[in-house]
């Protein structure tokens, strides 16, 4: 059933070049929301370039593992845009049930990472994976529920089929559980990319980090392959969500300039949401995901009746 | 219309999950009141047809009532008794949610039986309704205190309401003014007494009322 | 099955040899391993052959057997069973020799490789008897000789505790197996198993009561919450090969019974399918539950056991459910998502119990808190390990993906079903094998992370280094099988075709047509993970390249300013899983003791967590107390004088004769 469409490219090309953009809007958004006037625009670009030139420097106890988690981490991202569409736009590959492959890959990104954490022997490392496997393990199933709510709703097993069957006139049938799920998407990319109220990455304290502190021994190009593959994700997460919040279809010209303006104003609301709350206390966070996912259930069922 | 109750109907299931999913009491007097809010649109939409005098009636006294009156008491009453904001559950919010989860698919499943009995009803609400009382009953189970007893009596009363106006669909007029009598007297009764208990035991834990035992 | 017969004699002369030459101890081990690799290459020939053909073979001895018959026969069903206990017998042999050659193996070798051959004749007996009577004389065979393996160190009261759980657990099982053939040989007139089917036919009430003993008597061998007590306690202390072959294959026969009884059943009832999708999801999330609050590893493999059996039955229950409804796609994909799990979960549960064995031979301890920093002093059994672990977590391309993508893709295709109830079990079924993934990763994280990354916690892990070639080999070779079959995942669900029809009852055509739908998915998933390996490659070598340029310094790690990090500053095991076993509390039921420091100049601290199984503790530890009470009250009638002994025998005698003659 796997359709090689080589025209459709163009969601993998916007993501590679893209995806850095967008925390880049985030923390934009943020400064100004602060009143400060923020760094450019383009900044974790430059950020990426750096490193990239860097030399790196590894921790004594640190042996080949180490060094696999931020390139398997990175290919495993780059290896899921060939089944992510952009909105109406299809995927490069496509087949049914390439969504469970989505799942696949982001958690073999996910297990290498925390792996690579592991093999620092740093308490603080060992801190920030212990929590990052603990809310993967409610954040996966909610995924997957939201992903299953949407096949039930278009009637289609694979990605591209899923998000081409999004349409507005779908909107006006099944509209309460469309919202319902797009809202467990925005809590899923809130907790799949450690942003708050989930997490602050921009926080000092390694104690209250998740994600960034299980990077923190990472330098150099390691380094860059996780800010990359960071970007990578939350842009893989956010076109699942603005995919589904832009339903318009139709051809490429008309879909990519919208979805693109999807995708920004998607970066300005995490920004905004980023400066209106503060973080969780970590025992609220459980309780927020099994949360997001009962609204896919919900949705599912008002589907079902 | 039905698109409207569609999505009032899910919007009145996730009021449910929001009051087992929330720790404060405030917040859960004002997510009661939105739904009580909700739920006195009802009427209106299902009559939308022919607006009569009946369903304006019913619809105004909710939401005047559980809207508005009933949270406003309990939020008065809250602030006079400021001792703790806390909810303190017997029952954990997680563990809390997934019984929503459970209640849901029970009420769906139920509603499907009861469909034929009741013919041309509306049958999203009627799962709804099922849901809240479910949930109402769960709240004041699975709570320690008396506000939260309030709070989950009122939830357990919007879905009797809610399953009178789409089961029965020409209740007499003064069977329904009747259960809003009855539901103010019980909140009345009830703010009086939770005043009381505080005053006396210094604490809104129903689990003190232990202590009268001889 | 001429192979087959050939392999079973080969194997009983292999383990009588190693009996008989005991008091010489190589010449012992070289006729145990001999005659368990010779047996098990020629048995699995003989499995293959069949697979490949799909030609049923049967054979009828002329002896006569006292109420039964001594009928064998080997379909596709039969001969894909076989593939575990004869290639894991094989892997068990080769590694065998070296782990028995250590320090504590040399006392009971005879006896080790004579049961384990033992086992494996009683394995392949059972999974190609025809016979009721024969079958229940196998499984006898078969439960009674890991008895033997298990108190293999029997100098320990802790190994004669686990060894006694097994024997009553077994016997448990068993009480319901005899109580199921009993009923079948009422209605059939005789054992033989191709009478069973007709005879249900006529009797459709009671098709539903063979189901539920069945479910019991083999889900207890096979592991299933709450019957899966014996599996913790049995798997740490056997020789690590026989905990791989105890695990890897004889739970798996369970699973063969079952699907065995299923087949003469007729259309199951579609309650059966939830009964199994509910039994399977219990036992795979309290399996993985208990396995994330171990600190032993091989308990901890023990309980992923009992997980993955919960994954093999949420299979066979969407199967199940789609045969009951008619729904082929779904029976034929779920059939196929459990038929291929038991294939799957052999390989790398039987690598993984060899990776602990090989830990167990190097460091000389099993707890996770003692390990640390292997992967350095023992690189192939790490990388073996590694393999293993992230095949059992599901992670793509190797083969637990495979059986996993298939069970997923049941569950959204029933999910995109019209009925309702069909669409709910595809959710919870995805919802569940969702959580199952998402704890066993965090589980495998754990394990993996704690054993062999990080510095080493004690001397003895400090001075651990890597283990005989013959055991790297055993572990190599399933490793290799995890990535195989992973790779050639449409292939490896082609092949499966002929064990669904037997096992589904479905025509070999239907079956094709299904499979060939599932195998394109599948291929266009390997696509993408070909396209994950390769774009890894390019990002390694572009890094190499970088950092030859910029240079790579080595420090240490940040500790938050601290600057004399120790060992034992390392995150634990426990504290690296307990948000999540406090998140579950209510299931894991961690007992723990904290005695935290006190005062400006703390001088002791303590912290001991107990994770002793709760069910355990709170279901059978109660119920056997009460057994016991209720037979102490017999004690009134013990005298311990003979005379009154041959009075109760006499008073039962006249008593019967009164009886008989009314």
């Amino acid at each position: 059933m796997s359709k090689f469409a080589a025209a459709s490219f163009l969601p993998s090309i916007c993501a590679l070049v893209l995806a850095p953009l967008l925390p880049g809007v985030i923390n934009r958004t943020k400064a100004i929301v602060a009143g400060r006037r923020g760094p450019p625009l383009l900044q974790p670009y430059r950020d990426l370039v750096k490193c990239l030139r860097r030399g790196a420097l590894y921790g004594e106890v640190t042996s080949w593992v180490f060094r696999l988690g931020p390139v398997a981490n990175l290919a495993a991202l780059l290896a899921a845009l060939l089944v992510m569409p952009l909105g109406g736009i299809a995927a490069a590959l496509s087949f049914k049930g390439d969504l469970i492959v989505l799942v696949g890959l982001l958690a073999v990104g996910r297990f290498t990472t925390v792996l690579a954490a592991l093999d620092t022997g740093s308490s603080f490392e060992g801190m920030g994976a212990s929590r990052e496997v603990h809310f993967a393990v409610l954040a996966e199933p909610a995924l997957l529920l939201a992903l299953a709510t949407l096949a039930r709703a278009s009637g289609a097993l694979s990605l591209t089929a899923i998000y081409g069957a999004l349409t507005p006139s779908l909107w006006v049938a099944v509209s309460p559980s469309l919202a319902l799920v797009a809202m467990t998407l925005l809590v899923l990319e809130l907790v799949e990319n450690s942003r708050i109220p989930v997490d602050d990455p921009t926080t000092h304290l390694e104690l209250t980090m998740i994600h960034e502190v299980m990077v923190l021994d990472h330098s150099g190009p390691d380094f860059a392959f996780i800010q990359y593959a960071a970007a990578l994700k939350l842009w893989l997460i956010g076109t699942l969500l603005v995919g589904l919040a832009v339903p318009l279809r139709g051809t490429w010209w008309v879909c990519l300039p919208a979805i693109l303006l999807g995708m920004a104003a998607f970066g300005a609301v995490i920004g905004m949401i980023e400066s209106a709350m503060a973080r969780y206390r970590l025992v609220r966070v459980p309780q927020f995901i099994v949360g997001a996912a009962t609204l896919s259930v919900v949705a599912f069922i008002v589907i079902l009746a | 219309m039905q698109p409207l109750l569609n999505t009032i109907q899910a919007v009145g299931l996730l009021t449910c999950f929001a009051l087992l999913a929330t720790s404060r009491i405030g917040a859960c007097i004002r997510w009661l009141s939105f739904q009580g809010i909700l739920l006195g649109l009802v009427p209106l939409l299902l009559h939308a047809d022919g607006l009569d005098l009946r369903a304006v009636l019913l619809s105004s006294g909710n939401i005047a009532l559980k809207g508005i009156a009933f949270p406003w008491l309990l939020l008065r009453l809250r602030a006079r008794a400021d001792f703790s904001r806390e909810v303190e559950p017997f029952v954990g919010y997680i563990a809390s949610i997934l019984f929503g989860i459970l209640a849901l698919c029970l009420s769906v499943w139920l509603a499907l039986k009861m469909k034929p009995a009741l013919g041309r009803a509306p049958f999203e609400m009627l799962d709804a309704s099922i849901l809240l009382i479910l949930v109402g009953l769960f709240l004041i189970i699975s709570r320690r205190k008396a506000l939260m007893q309030v709070i989950g009596y009122l939830v357990l009363e919007n879905g009797i309401f809610l399953f009178g106006v789409v089961a029965v669909v020409r209740t007499p007029l003064l069977v329904e003014l009747g259960v809003l009598l009855d539901a103010f007297v019980g909140v009345f009764v009830m703010g009086i007494a939770i005043f009381h208990i505080n005053r006396e035991f210094g604490s809104m834990d129903v689990d003190r009322l232990t202590a009268l035992r001889g | 099955m001429p192979e087959l017969l050939a392999a079973l004699v080969l194997l009983a002369t292999g383990a009588l040899a190693a009996v008989a030459l005991r008091g010489r101890f190589d010449l012992c081990q070289i006729a145990g391993q001999s005659g368990a690799v010779a047996g098990s290459l020629l048995g699995l020939s003989g499995a293959v052959r069949v697979l490949v053909t799909a030609r049923p073979e049967s054979l009828v001895a002329p002896w006569p057997m006292p109420g039964g018959s001594l009928h064998l026969e080997l379909d596709a069903l039969a001969a894909f069973f076989l593939l575990p206990v004869f290639g894991l017998s094989l892997a068990a042999a080769i590694y065998g020799r070296a782990y028995l050659a250590g320090p504590d193996g040399k006392s009971g070798a005879a006896g080790c490789w004579f049961h384990m051959s033992l086992l494996t004749i009683g394995m392949a007996l059972v999974v190609v008897a025809h016979d009721g009577l024969l079958f229940l004389l196998a499984w006898e065979i078969m439960a009674l000789s890991p008895f033997f393996l298990v108190i293999f160190d029997d100098r320990k009261a802790a190994v004669r505790h686990a060894a006694w759980t097994y024997l009553a657990a077994a016997h448990i099982g068993t009480a319901f197996l005899v109580a199921l053939f009993v009923v079948l040989g009422g209605v059939a007139g005789n054992s033989d198993f191709d009478a069973y089917a007709p005879a249900l036919r006529a009797h459709p009430e009671l098709c539903s009561i063979a189901f539920l003993l069945a479910l019991f008597g083999f889900g207890s061998k096979a592991g299933i919450v709450p019957a899966h007590v014996w599996l913790p306690e049995a798997h740490p202390v056997a020789p690590s090969h026989a905990s791989a072959l105890m695990s890897g294959a004889m739970i798996k026969v369970g699973i063969y019974g079952l699907v065995r009884l299923l087949t003469m059943l007729g259309i199951p009832a579609s309650w059966w399918g939830w009964l199994l999708i509910a039994v399977g999801a219990s036992s795979g999330i309290l399996g993985v539950l208990f396995a994330l609050a171990q600190h032993d590893l091989k308990r901890l493999l023990a309980y992923h056991s009992v997980e993955n059996i919960g994954i093999i039955l949420i299979g066979i229950g969407a199967g199940v459910l789609g045969l009951a409804t008619g729904i082929v796609p779904l029976a034929v994909i779920g059939f196929a998502a459990g038929l291929l799990h038991v294939l799957n979960h052999s390989i790398f549960k039987g690598l993984l119990f060899l990776g602990a064995g090989a830990v167990q031979r190097a460091a000389h301890t099993l707890d996770l808190e003692e390990l640390g920093g292997l992967l350095k002093r023992m690189p192939w059994t790490s990388a073996s390990f590694l393999i293993g672990a992230a095949a059992i977590v599901g992670l793509p391309p190797l083969n637990g993906f495979v059986s996993e993508f298939l069970l997923f893709y049941a569950g959204f295709a029933a999910v995109l079903q019209p009925g309702a109830a069909i669409a709910a079990a595809g959710l919870v079924s995805i919802v569940v094998m969702g959580l199952i993934s998402g704890l066993a990763a965090a589980c495998f994280a754990k394990a993996f992370g704690i054993v062999f990354l990080g510095a080493p916690r004690s001397r003895e892990a400090a001075d651990a280094h890597e283990v005989h070639r013959p055991m790297i080999a055993a572990m190599a070779m399933l490793a290799l099988l995890c990535i195989a079959i992973g790779l050639a995942a449409p292939l490896a669900v082609a092949a499966l075709s002929p064990v669904l029809a037997a096992a589904t009852g479905l025509s070999p055509a239907a079956v094709r047509g299904q499979l060939a739908i599932a195998a394109g998915p599948l291929a266009g998933s390997i696509a993408v993970f070909v396209i994950a390996v390769a774009a890894a490659g390019l990002i390694w070598l572009w890094r190499r390249r970088s950092l030859l340029r910029a240079g790579i310094r080595r420090g240490p790690v940040w500790g938050c300013g601290y600057l004399f990090p120790t060992a034992r500053m390392q995150y634990t095991a426990s504290s690296f899983a307990q948000p999540l076993t406090t998140q579950f509390r209510l299931f894991v039921r961690n007992r723990e003791a904290l005695k935290p420091p006190h005062g400006y100049f703390p001088r002791s601290a303590s912290y001991a967590s107990d994770s002793g199984d709760p069910v355990l503790r709170l279901l059978f530890v109660p119920t056997f107390r009460w057994f016991d009470r209720m037979a102490a009250r017999l004690n009134v009638i013990q005298h311990g004088h003979t005379h009154i002994y041959v009075l109760y025998v006499a008073a039962t005698l006249v008593a019967l004769l009164i009886w008989a003659s009314l």
